[in-house]
């Protein structure tokens, strides 16, 4: 029984501790992830306090808050805006994965990461935060501009490209060979491609078993329905992120608000168990010694989000001011980067994991910064 | 007039219009509800400026006081557009059989043909109503159709269907 008091007593402590963090976060215009991550860094190995008796649970609870943060995303998302972003963006998208995956490849390498901690980083460093990034467009009042649009396509195209990175680093950490890594991309490619299809055929079916006018039916079946998916993702070496956004993304448009909002406190709960327990799992200790190659990382990945952003505008026809609040932007990484590093850790590559939180932490903070900061400056520069 | 639609994949969509005045107006319609109202800085034309919030119940206000005046004149200028369609408005009666039971149980469209465009329930107007909506005493249906149509959905509402 002291066993069950000790649990209670650590979950009651850490949620009221995040929930502190998250107002603080808000009162400063930051993202909470970085602080989250810096509570998990607190806890645990090597931190100020142990989590002993939580410490399992949270280990549960982090891979459901991966899953539900791909299932979140898999909601969000609909057949058309990709169709209309892969029309207007594909080459914005290449341009982001050109400029901003092989810092990460390269610094992996030099680091002395083997080969596949080397591409968890370049995917690290690839994917832009989509949470932070469009909470941040709303909090600036900057959803209405005209490079907006941009922005947000880059964001839809690197979801679903994270969504097929995936299952090639699950099978590359897994000892697959390149080929075999390539092989499950495909796989990936078309598991995506079979669902958007069937989704737009018969998504009214699944629509029909998920629908209940009772919203606990509802919770219990989508939820349920998810763990199933991603359980079988997983057996079969693919990531059960993977499965967990290929649900959402099957769950057609008619349910997808209702599922949104059902399951969006889950999520949040969750989620900031999975930020805890990755930073649970990283030595703060181990962090000091990368930092320097971390700031060098983060600093080469800024210019080259801003780069990014800037390209993405100009496509539209935005001017200079416009380009560099797009590429300002685009900077935070946050969720889907630790996401990514979270599958390294877990396949035994420890050494991604400090590098990964240290990274995340400068960027998750730098990113909104300089976004707000770019708006007076380019302002200034531009009447001068 | 021109309106001008773009997609905010994740967000929802904004529409810009430039009024006979010259000034862009941009609206966003969030996918969750709140809406917000811009007009473009002169001298960044990229730029919004000058943002109204709304939230999804005053957005609501916006769009009745701008809206529902409208809603019966246009369908006067539908009516007079299109011959033989008519548009009518039907109280439902406190003794009618479909009190207190989903707008889908009338079988309107499937029984008379009729399409039910609006239910006014006292101040409010639920525009474009779905099978599930449900009906009260007091409300009035917004309706087009044929004549024939709307004189068997009058006799349906009324329980001598």
């Amino acid at each position: 029984m002291e066993d069950v008091a000790a649990l209670l007593l650590e979950l009651g402590a850490l949620f009221v501790g995040l929930s502190l963090l998250g107002l603080l976060a808000r009162r400063l215009g930051l993202s909470p992830i970085p602080f989250v991550l810096l509570a998990g860094l607190a806890f645990g190995e090597g931190g100020l306090v142990p989590l002993e008796s939580a410490e399992s649970f949270v280990e549960v609870a982090a891979e459901i808050g991966v899953v539900l943060l791909l299932l979140a995303l898999g909601l969000e998302f609909t057949a058309d805006e990709l169709v209309a972003s892969l029309r207007r963006h594909t080459p914005s998208g290449l341009v982001d994965l050109a400029l901003n995956a092989p810092p990460g490849l390269v610094a992996g390498l030099l680091l002395g990461l083997p080969w596949q901690g080397a591409l968890a980083l370049a995917g690290v460093t690839w994917i832009s935060s989509s949470g932070i990034v469009a909470r941040l467009l709303g909090d600036l009042g900057r959803l209405a501009n005209r490079e907006t649009p941009a922005v947000l396509s880059v964001l839809v195209l690197e979801d679903v490209a994270m969504a097929l990175f995936l299952p090639l680093l699950a099978v590359a950490l897994a000892g697959g060979g390149p080929a075999q890594a390539v092989g499950g991309a495909a796989l990936a490619v078309g598991a995506v491609l079979i669902v958007l299809t069937a989704a737009h055929r018969h998504g009214h079916r699944l629509g029909r078993f998920l629908t209940h006018s009772d919203d606990e039916q509802v919770l219990l079946r989508l939820f349920g329905l998810t763990l199933l998916v991603a359980g079988v993702a997983q057996a079969v070496g693919a990531s059960a992120a993977v499965g967990a956004f290929l649900v959402g993304i099957a769950v057609p448009a008619s349910l997808a608000d209702r599922a949104r909002t059902l399951l969006s406190p889950l999520r949040d709960l969750f989620a900031a168990t999975f930020f805890v327990a990755f930073g649970l799992t990283t030595d703060p200790r181990a962090v000091l010694p990368v930092l320097p190659a971390v700031l060098a990382l983060a600093a080469v990945t800024l210019v080259t989000k801003l780069a990014t952003g800037w390209y993405a505008a100009q496509r539209d026809g935005v001017g200079v001011a416009g380009r560099l609040r797009a590429g300002s932007a685009l900077v935070a990484r946050g969720e889907f980067s630790v996401v990514i590093a979270g599958l390294a850790v877990a396949a035994g590559l420890g050494d991604v994991g400090p590098v990964a939180t240290g990274y995340v932490l400068v960027l998750a903070v730098a990113g909104p910064v300089l976004a707000r900061v770019v708006e007076p400056f380019s302002t200034r520069v531009l009447r001068a | 007039m021109d309106l001008v639609e773009t997609l905010l994949p994740g967000v929802g969509i904004r529409y810009e219009l430039e009024t006979r005045s010259g000034l862009l107006l941009g609206i966003v319609v969030q996918r969750d509800g709140p809406v917000e109202i811009v007009v473009y800085d002169a001298k960044d034309p990229d730029r919004a400026k000058g943002v109204f919030q709304l939230d999804p119940d005053e957005a609501e206000t916006v769009a009745d006081i701008l809206g529902a005046p409208r809603l019966t004149e246009r369908f006067a200028d539908l009516s007079r557009e299109v011959p033989g369609l008519r548009s009518a408005r039907f109280a439902v009666r406190p003794g009618s059989p479909f009190v207190d039971r989903p707008l889908g149980d009338t079988q309107a469209r499937t029984r008379t043909g009729c399409s039910i465009v609006a239910i006014v329930r006292g101040a409010d107007v639920v525009t474009s109503p779905g099978p599930r909506d449900v009906l009260h005493a007091g409300d009035v249906l917004v309706v087009i159709g044929s004549e024939q149509g709307l004189e068997q959905l009058g006799a349906l509402l009324a329980g001598d269907g």
